[in-house]
């Protein structure tokens, strides 16, 4: 089994505070990988590092065998890289379709074809019959649904997804996982995952890696690390109480 | 002896720098606190000015003994502004702001033309021709007086900013509105403060100003562009950067006035700012965002 | 748009062509005043409306275009259609390196509009020093009555009408296929949020580039216009801060953004500000700077009751555009 992705030894300070420290781990092509861990564990920092935001102070990130530094985000993005954000950034202005046209664009130099993509992808993530509203109008549910439109409209080969459950309902969340498993299963799409609500995490990922306090404390299958003592002491343990 | 001439030069440059670093300091009181960039600054300068040569001409007051009424009235002007207009673009995009701002001041600018007329007016104290001898400088005693005055003003502005009870408070909201509007603070209500702050102390530099330079209309995009020099390089929204900005600058443009053309002196300043601009866009004294 | 929408637009058309044959000197000219804020009004809008980027120092690029062309023509005979062509490149190569500077340092929002205006303000002061063209004195065209040459541009109102008519139509057209391209799609996703947009693999340093080329080249052809048209160019007047305000009006009276808004806002406003002053002159009166004070009152109360501008408001209540939702 090929890695896809390979995170190997990613730090980041700001302002002295270390986010991320010396974090490795590998998403197996065709699989998916669950980031968990509490608040300001450094997940969202480990994307940013990924998808070239900012600079990594040390560590590589590999797509491929194609080492990722000093890229830009949009360079990430024509590497084969797609991503949401946590706080959901819609093109406010823009009809729902045109939205995901932008992101088709990434690869399609065609407007008319890149819209026939777009719609595809709407199709797919439920979002058809509201194709010609403005994406500012949205309900949150749908513009999670959105982001992940978008970042799939660039046909990605790994999809970077930045907790797009928090905040949806149970049968929402059931939906949007089904989506998920689809586009996994039949396309063999590779995912990346952070994620809180932990019944999706153990009904998607086959590999879950944790991070507290910027640092890996457990990787292995959901059924290893929800059994290990660390996890539960710094995670589930703090979550429950 | 050229060096002393230069050392002269320079010196009025400084004493002027302190009346624009006074003004830039209101713009950077704004801008720190409301997080709006008033782009209507010169022209409330401009305002003040008026306001000492409209009390000097009809009460003969010194604009030194107006300078507290023109503040008082520009404070009213500035509170209603935020509280009437300014308000409703907090939490709108940046570049709606800076259109509303231009807007008022256009309002404020050619109304001052079709008041009082293209012309310059200028104000006449008895001390408007004597000189003050100062080591082997030969100063101007009005450019003496501003720049003492622009001091003391600024520092009742530092001192009402870290030891006032409201100063606090508006320090705190500037730091964290969101922190400050859970515990309870007013956050209009010292919004609105702070615009009348920041409006009486550039109309209060503007009444100082109306010593050394004749009112007219036109000075007012100039000022605004000025004070916007002054805070860039100064850092915007750091108070001690905005009066060291206004000293540089008073310093530079009084040189470059003297070593190339007049008309240039200006140019200096824009190449100033963009040089700053490029290399530290926070500004001599601002911090990183 | 609705079929209620195009025949209104080509009725306006019609009208706009016929207009020299109907209407006197006086419309004319002031049509043609209409039509070059609403032409430049356009060529900001590219930078604004488009790609999010508020220049407040277009006067730059008019005053460039005015100067490089009126040169080409006094000092060494050359006419205007090829005078346009150095005109353009110098003004996209200013934009350019201002846009470079901007962009590649991080100048962002209050600071990259205060750039703009720190460089119009630099080229403002500069020309006032630069005795090859004139200087603060002025540059001035020679004018000899009567003279029918459109090959140099020299000739009646009429012909200058019709002028600024194909140029508005021009930039009309362009701004359209700009709008529904691969660019136009990027330049939005900029201007809504450049971190998602650079997330969907745009080039922000490209797409931001491109639009400040793109405007300052058009801007440009309108400075070309004004040196022919009114003959004289002063610094003074050309890249004052007050004209950056003036260009930037329309744009924003009639809807930052839109294709129609820049020709609306236009429309609006410069025959309100002509009939003040016409109304003003005819009671015997001399108010300057009355014409200014009522286009910033328009420009607060437009920001402050319709943020959006004249053009997407009349348009739903016309039923001149689709609305989102109906059917395609």
């Amino acid at each position: 089994m090929t890695a896809l992705l390979t995170v190997s030894g990613l730090s980041k300070r700001f302002r002295g505070l270390k986010a991320v420290s010396n974090v490795s781990f590998s998403v197996p092509e065709g699989r998916i990988l669950a980031l968990i861990g509490p608040n300001g564990a450094g997940k969202t920092t480990t994307f940013n590092l990924i998808a070239g935001v900012f600079p990594a102070d040390e560590g590589t990130v590999t797509l491929k065998g194609t080492r990722l530094g000093g890229l830009k985000p949009n360079q990430i993005c024509a590497a084969g890289i797609g991503r949401t954000f946590q706080i959901v950034k819609p093109f406010g202005a823009l009809t729902v379709e045109e939205n995901v046209v932008v992101g088709a664009l990434a690869r399609e130099r065609s407007v008319a074809v890149a819209r026939a993509q777009a719609r595809a992808v709407l199709e797919r993530l439920e979002l058809a019959d509201q194709a010609a509203r403005p994406a500012r109008s949205l309900t949150l549910p749908d513009r999670k649904r959105l982001e992940v439109a978008r970042a799939l409209a660039t046909r990605p080969t790994l999809l970077l997804l930045d907790e797009v459950l928090a905040g949806l309902r149970p049968t929402e969340v059931d939906r949007m996982v089904e989506v998920l498993r689809d586009l996994n299963r039949r396309e063999g799409l590779t995912i990346l995952m952070i994620e809180h609500v932990m019944r999706a995490v153990m009904a998607l990922s086959d590999q879950v890696v944790v991070l507290d306090h910027g640092e890996k404390i457990a990787d292995g299958t959901p059924a290893e690390v929800v059994a290990d003592p660390r996890v539960v002491e710094s995670y589930l343990g703090a979550e429950e109480a | 002896m050229p060096i002393d001439y230069y050392l002269n030069i320079a010196a009025s440059g400084l004493l002027t720098g302190l009346v624009y670093g006074l003004a830039a300091l209101g713009l950077s009181v704004i801008f720190g606190v409301v997080r709006v960039v008033n782009f209507a600054h010169g022209e409330m300068m401009v305002a003040g000015m008026y306001g000492a040569v409209l009390l000097a001409g009809f009460l003969g007051l010194d604009p030194l003994l107006s300078a507290p009424i023109v503040a008082a009235v520009l404070f009213v002007c500035g509170w209603l502004l935020q509280r009437g207009v300014v308000n409703k673009f907090v939490e709108r995009p940046e570049h709606m702001q800076f259109i509303l701002l231009l807007g008022i001041a256009s309002i404020l600018v050619n109304g001052m033309l079709m008041l009082f007329g293209p012309d310059a007016r200028n104000v006449s104290v008895p001390y408007s021709f004597d000189t003050v001898e100062i080591g082997p400088m030969l100063l101007d005693a009005v450019r003496l007086r501003a720049g003492a005055a622009a001091i003391v003003v600024a520092a009742a502005l530092f001192a009402f900013f870290r030891f006032s009870r409201t100063g606090k408070a508006i320090r705190a909201c500037a730091d964290n509105p969101l922190g400050a509007r859970v515990v309870g603070l007013n956050i209009d209500g010292l919004y609105a403060l702070t615009f009348g702050i920041g409006a009486a102390v550039v109309g209060v530099a503007g009444a100082l100003m109306s010593l050394l330079v004749d009112a007219r209309p036109q000075l007012a995009p100039e000022y605004t562009l000025l004070s916007f020099i002054i805070v860039i390089i100064g850092g915007l929204g750091s108070l001690p950067g905005a009066l060291l900005g206004g000293m540089l600058i008073g310093v530079s443009e009084a040189l470059a006035g003297f070593l190339l053309m007049p008309s240039l002196k200006s140019l200096f300043s824009y190449g100033v700012l963009i040089v700053v601009l490029l290399l530290r866009p926070q500004g001599l004294l601002g911090k990183r965002s | 748009m609705t079929g209620r929408g195009i025949v209104l637009l080509v009725l306006a058309g019609l009208l706009l062509a016929v207009a020299p044959l109907v209407g006197d000197r006086y419309v004319v000219s002031v049509l043609t005043t209409v039509l070059w804020f609403a032409y430049v009004g356009q060529a900001w809008n590219v930078m604004m409306g488009f790609s999010g980027l508020l220049s407040l120092g277009h006067a730059l690029y008019v005053g460039l275009g005015a100067y490089v062309s009126a040169a080409l023509f006094v000092h060494y005979g050359i006419g205007p259609w090829a005078g346009m062509l150095l005109a353009m490149l110098v003004s996209v190569a200013v934009g350019t390196f201002i846009g470079f500077l901007g962009f590649r340092f991080g100048v962002k929002g209050v600071h990259f509009s205060l750039l703009t205006i720190a460089f119009a303000e630099v080229a403002r002061i500069g020309f006032d020093h630069i005795q090859w063209l004139g200087g603060s004195g002025g540059l001035f065209l020679p004018v000899e009555a009567g003279v029918s040459d459109p090959l140099n541009l020299r000739g009646s109102p009429t012909l200058f009408y019709y002028v600024i008519l194909a140029l508005v139509l021009g930039a009309l057209a362009l701004s359209r296929v700009l709008l529904h391209s691969r660019l136009g799609y990027q330049w939005l996703a900029v201007r809504e949020d450049p971190e998602a947009a650079e997330a969907v693999g745009v080039d922000l340093f490209r797409a931001r580039m491109t639009a400040v080329a793109v405007s300052s080249a058009l801007t440009a052809l309108g400075g070309v216009f004004q040196a022919f048209y009114f003959n004289n160019l002063f610094p003074e007047q050309v890249f004052s801060m007050g004209r950056s305000i003036e260009i930037i009006l329309p744009a924003i009276v009639g809807g930052i953004g839109t294709l129609i808004g820049p020709i609306l806002g236009a429309f609006i406003l410069t025959p309100l500000g002509e009939g003040l002053t016409f109304l003003i002159e005819a009671g015997g009166l001399d108010l300057p700077g009355l014409k200014q004070l009522f286009y910033g009152v328009a420009l607060v109360t437009i920001v402050v009751f319709r943020p959006e501008g004249v053009w997407p408001w009349l348009a739903r209540r016309l039923r001149l555009v689709r609305q989102p939702g109906e059917e395609a």
